[in-house]
């Protein structure tokens, strides 16, 4: 744990690197500060001691120690607002700096990563836990040191002035320390509480919210409404409980404060009364006591912080270190024909688990494969390896005659259009989303790919037609669809992959579509994904698959005679939806 | 803003009392420096160790109270605040229940969960701090002022000048960020949206091969919030030197003022330690201040937020009593109806008009989009018709209220959603006294009883929450029959048997003509199996019914529904479609 700890931090001191200089100056400027700071209530005393009393007032030294003050004082500003642009441009720096890594670092890494993370995890990483790192390891590194400081340099000029007084202060401090624990200890188990009671009542406030129209159609509204009163009078008790005592913790500290701030003008007077201390140095010791604890909590809630970074930092880490995609070799596919050809194609996702053996196919120019099977039984997975999102284990695949793994991965992918199950739109305008794989075309060259994937129909009618943002939920399922599809139909590539493309669009727009697709297709060599079986009768060959193998392959008749799993497919559906 | 306040009225007495103990707090607070003045002033210089003694024990005894008052400050703070939170909440949640899906739709439900979340518990803190602070801050600030009055007019002179001058900076650099901390917030959404563009389309940007472009407009966006990042930050970085640099010319200032007036005898060394004792106070106060106005400033802006969900006016009113109607053998009649979604530039629906007799089975089918799915509901007026009118069982549907036409209507959704519960308590939401008969009864006409049948605890069985422990087919079934729990008159069913199997499908639609004879059944579907037997089958497009009438006539007459037959029945495809295919 510890060594990981300081192998996280020789890391991040390594993301800081060019700035090491910044974080020199900054601590420079941090010490300075302190000990000016520190400096300036002694400066008070010494002038406050020679004005004593009536006829025992020294101007000379009042003004001496005044102007003293005020020289401190400026160049402790001045370095404490230096020291703020210090901070500021390190911590936001080496921030950038780390996101600029990340998402680099994102265009290469192996699918298989993004696949096995959620997206909230990657963008967690690369968001606030960036933040946490700069803020807790950065800003954190600079607090402590000048807390740790201040409270030496507290210290070494109280003793100074009075080693008794200082010495009680020391001797009363851990009594404010048990106070703040044993008050959160207390709160701690109250938050966990409220912290339960909040999950519930965020669960119902979730799905009593998400599914209102339901709640509404139904009449449940005023069930639904003593439901939530209930959970809202729970939550109610546990934060008034939870609030109360944490707020406790402030006022305590301060009272100890306040007794210590009490027993030091006491000892202090005493001190005075037998000629040990000045008052100009009670006032010192006072204005002392009375931040003395300050740095103490700061410094307790930075290494908490300073944890809490190093969680994070490693998390950062852990994706920018991530192993990247095997590197590609530079050839280039030039022709443009369309064959594709598996040889012996082996792949696993774990070792253990055997999915693609000994494939092969050999497919030429403008033949249509189909891949069919049940829902889940890893078609995506072919597609994976055709686009080489994910490696193959033995084999070889050719790409135009090129193996897949002598050319970049941007010739490969070049040759492939896609629409893929689940949709994806960039934020960004209609026109932008459709002019992705090809930004030079002209508005007249979207709106006839739009007219032929029948997208044209609802753009047209958008307000600011092409021109329209995309927001998240600003079109349907169907129409998100539709501008996918829209977006190849511009590209024109060799080769298309088509995964599931209208699986969430109606029959009667199918139609259509299948309509322009014929037309794309011709000629073009297509991988279709479709559990439709009208829609794939007409492919040269049929991959059929299940449970990530394929396990028939063969055109319609073909299989339709073998009377295997296909046969059984197509039979199941057709008959019963005849008999219906 | 202001109507939220009745929402404190309950805590009223508390709203009252959290202040005034924090501002008797305040009180034994600024006594201190007083008593230490005393200390030196008299104790020292007289040598007397009995007053030093009675004035320790003074300072602990302020201690004490001051803690006392504290306590009882937060006490009563946290109980005004939180009882607020919770009867803000309560009421939003209960007003979200009167909202017409219109208001819905704009509103939207993820911005409903923040107001109800986030925004309720920031207006929270923001009260409890305000209840607890807002006075004892500015209390401080005056009170030290007032103080350093009674101890010397000449130096309370440079206290009054500094707290506005302080008061300037401190503000003046708050005010100046806080608008600054809107936009940091926006170029970090930005950032964030960047960041997940291009996780969950890296397939699509590296199929495309746009790595490149993806990682120029990260950049874009990285810079941008580093640049206003590191402006708002040179701002606020004056802040702490600047409020520091002008406490201490105040306090040189006192000092020297301070040393005329003992010179004149005015005043003694006491006093002097008293003075610069408040004006220590007076700073660390207005900063605190200031960083909780910023608090309060959020809160308000919450509060204004959620004011406005609150304002949000039913659009749909109801009569307090439905009106009495003569019998009549028309279940639902659409009248040259017209809707246009708030916010749509063309109607979804457009002059819809047709009818439908009591138990009859109505199917519509239609393209996505093509307003299939607004006439169920319009039919139990989610939705009030921009033109036209609907009528049920003879009445005019806004003749009807609220309960009694949600009773007439069992609405089976598209999305088949469950609620966390017991299968027992899903049957229930439309009526709460349904006995175990009446659900069992429901569930088999639904072609469900099998699949509660089968689960641990039969109607005990708990359902996750959204339903995921059951599989898409089932929970179709049990939403299913959870409409028709309550014996509905008019069944929707809104393309909700989609992840049946055909011959499930079948059996439901001959078990809701059997055991439900009399019932109004509309049947929403893109598969012409389902629909094809019904007595009446509308075809949509575009907003539009393109043809009325059963599958053989609409075979016959509807070009759309012939074509949408044909795709799914391809052998089915007359010699002459076939042959344009394959051509």
């Amino acid at each position: 744990m510890k060594s990981t700890s300081m192998e996280t931090m020789k890391k991040l001191m390594r993301m800081v690197g060019r700035y090491s200089l910044w974080l020199v100056l900054s601590l420079v400027l941090a010490a300075v500060t302190v000990v000016l700071t520190l400096y300036v209530p002694i400066l008070f005393g010494d002038a406050i001691d020679a004005i004593a009393g009536q006829g025992r007032v020294d101007p000379a030294v009042v003004s001496a120690m005044l102007v003293r003050v005020l020289i401190c004082v400026a160049i402790s500003s001045l370095c404490t607002w230096v020291m703020n642009l210090v901070n500021n441009h390190l911590t936001y720096r080496v921030v950038y700096d780390i996101r600029a890594k990340a998402i680099r670092h994102i265009q290469v890494i192996p699918m298989k990563y993004i696949d096995a993370h959620s997206t909230g995890d990657i963008t967690g990483r690369i968001i606030a836990d960036t933040d946490q790192l700069s803020d807790g390891l950065l800003l954190g590194l600079t607090q402590l040191f000048s807390g740790v400081l201040t409270i030496i340099v507290t210290l070494v000029f109280m003793f100074m002035r009075s080693w008794q007084i200082t010495l009680l202060v020391i001797a009363l401090t851990p009594v404010s320390f048990i106070a703040a624990k044993v008050i959160a200890s207390r709160s701690f188990e109250m938050f966990r509480k409220q912290a339960a009671a909040r999950g519930a009542q965020t669960a119902l406030i979730d799905e009593m919210i998400t599914n209102q129209k339901l709640v509404q159609a139904f009449g449940y509204g005023k069930r639904a409404s003593l439901r939530f009163r209930k959970v809202n009078e729970e939550v109610k008790e546990y934060s008034q409980k939870a609030i109360f005592i944490s707020s406790l913790t402030n006022p305590c500290t301060r009272a100890v404060n306040s007794m210590i701030y009490a027993a030091v003008a006491l000892v202090g007077s005493f001190l005075i009364l037998g000629g040990m201390l000045s008052v100009g140095g009670l006032s010192v010791m006072l204005s002392y006591a009375n931040q003395y604890m300050k740095p103490f909590n700061d410094i307790s809630s930075v290494v908490t912080e300073f944890q809490n970074a190093l969680a994070c930092a490693a998390r950062v880490f852990e994706l920018i270190e991530a192993e990247p995609e095997v590197p590609e070799k530079d050839g280039v596919i030039e022709s443009r024909e369309g064959s594709v050809q598996l040889k012996d194609v082996s792949f696993r996702y774990v070792p253990e688990r055997p999915l693609i053996e000994n494939f092969n196919l050999d497919v030429k120019p403008g033949q249509h494969i189909a891949i069919v099977g049940p829902t889940g039984c890893g078609k995506t997975t072919f597609i994976n390896l055709l686009m080489r999102f994910y490696e193959i284990d033995s084999g070889t695949i050719h790409v135009n005659g090129h193996e897949i793994r002598d050319v970049t991965r941007h010739s490969l992918r070049e040759q492939y259009g896609m629409v893929l199950q689940e949709t994806w739109l960039q934020s960004g305008t209609v026109r932008e989303n459709l002019a992705f794989g090809r930004p030079d075309a002209t508005d007249e060259e979207i709106i006839d790919a739009c007219r032929k994937a029948h997208s044209w129909e609802f753009i047209r009618r958008l307000p600011q037609k092409l021109d329209t943002p995309i927001s998240e939920d600003s079109f349907s399922a169907g129409q998100k669809q539709l501008l996918c599809i829209t977006r190849v139909m511009l590209a024109l590539p060799p080769v298309l992959i088509l995964d599931e493309a209208t699986s969430s669009i109606d029959t009667l727009t199918e139609i259509k579509i299948q309509k322009a697709f014929d037309e794309l297709m011709k000629g073009r060599t297509s991988f279709i994904v479709a559990h439709r079986l009208s829609t794939i009768r007409s492919a040269d060959v049929i991959l059929v698959m299940k449970e990530g193998r394929i396990i028939e392959q063969g055109s319609h008749e073909e299989l339709m005679d073998k009377g295997g799993f296909y046969a059984e497919l197509y039979n199941s559906q057709f008959v019963s939806s005849a008999a219906a | 803003m202001k109507k939220l306040l009745i929402y404190l009225r309950e805590y009223r007495k508390e709203s009252i009392i959290a202040p005034l103990f924090k501002l008797l707090e305040v009180v034994f607070d600024l006594t201190v420096p007083l008593i230490v003045a005393d200390m030196i002033d008299s104790g020292i210089v007289n040598g007397d160790a009995g007053v030093l003694y009675s004035r320790f024990i003074l300072l602990i005894g302020m201690a004490v109270c001051g803690l006392a008052c504290s306590f009882t400050a937060q006490y009563f703070a946290s109980k005004a605040s939180v009882g607020f939170a919770a009867n803000v909440r309560q009421a939003l949640f209960d007003h979200v229940q009167n909202l017409s899906w219109s208001s819905l739709d704009t509103i939207g439900a993820n911005t409903l969960i923040t107001r109800l979340t986030s925004d309720v518990n920031q207006m929270q803190n923001g009260l409890n701090l305000a209840l607890r602070l807002l006075l004892r801050s500015p209390f401080i600030v005056f009170g030290a002022m007032f103080m350093a009055f009674t101890i010397d007019v000449q130096c309370a002179l440079i206290f009054l000048g500094a707290i506005p001058v302080l008061s300037v900076a401190v503000f003046g650099i708050m005010l100046i960020s806080i608008p600054l901390y809107k936009k940091v917030q926006n170029a970090l959404d930005k950032v964030l949206g960047k960041t997940r563009d291009s996780l969950t389309g890296v397939r699509v940007i590296r199929a495309f091969r746009k790595e490149q472009d993806e990682v120029a407009a990260f950049d874009e966006a990285s810079e941008a919030l580093t640049f206003i990042n590191e402006k708002v930050g040179r701002i606020s970085a004056l802040l702490n030197p600047l409020t520091y640099a002008l406490i201490n010319i105040a306090t040189v200032m006192l000092i020297r003022e301070a040393g005329w007036r003992v010179t004149l005898g005015a005043i003694e060394q006491g006093d002097v330690v008293a003075l610069y004792n408040y004006m220590a106070q007076i700073i660390v106060e207005l900063i605190k201040l200031a960083s909780l106005i910023i608090t309060i400033d959020k809160s308000l802006a919450c509060a204004a937020r959620v004011q406005s969900v609150l304002d949000e006016q039913p659009s749909i009113v109801y009569p307090e009593t439905t009106k009495h109607a003569e019998p009549s053998d028309e279940a639902v009649r659409f009248d040259h109806v017209s809707f246009t979604y708030a916010g749509a530039s063309e109607p979804a629906v457009s002059d819809i008009s047709f009818a439908v007799k009591k138990g009859q089975t109505v199917g519509i089918i239609g393209a996505t989009g093509s307003g299939k799915s607004t006439i169920a509901n319009m039919t139990g007026r989610y939705y009030d018709a921009t033109e036209g009118k609907i009528s049920v069982n003879g009445l005019a549907i806004e003749d009807y209220t609220r309960e009694d036409l949600t009773a007439l209507i069992g609405m089976v959704p598209q999305k088949a959603v469950l609620f966390a519960g017991s299968v027992r308590d899903n049957m229930k939401i439309a009526n709460e006294s349904a006995t175990d008969e009446e659900i069992w009864q429901a569930l088999e006409t639904a072609q469900a009883k099998d699949v509660v049948e089968g689960k641990d605890g039969k109607l005990d069985f708990m359902i996750e929450q959204g339903g995921r422990n059951l599989s898409g087919g089932q929970r179709q079934r049990l939403t299913i029959a959870r409409a028709l729990v309550h014996k509905p008159e008019i069944l929707i069913l809104d393309d909700s048997a989609s992840a049946l199997d055909f011959a499930t499908d079948a059996r439901l639609r001959t078990a809701i003509r059997c055991d439900l004879a009399g019932i109004t059944t509309f049947i929403i579907s893109q598969r012409i199996s389902s629909i094809r037997y019904a007595d009446t089958i509308l075809v949509l497009f575009d907003g539009m019914i393109a043809g009325e009438g059963t599958h053989e006539e609409l075979l016959e007459s509807c070009e759309v529904y012939r074509q949408i037959y044909e795709s799914q029945y391809p052998d089915h495809r007359r010699s002459s479609s076939l042959q344009e295919v394959q051509a």
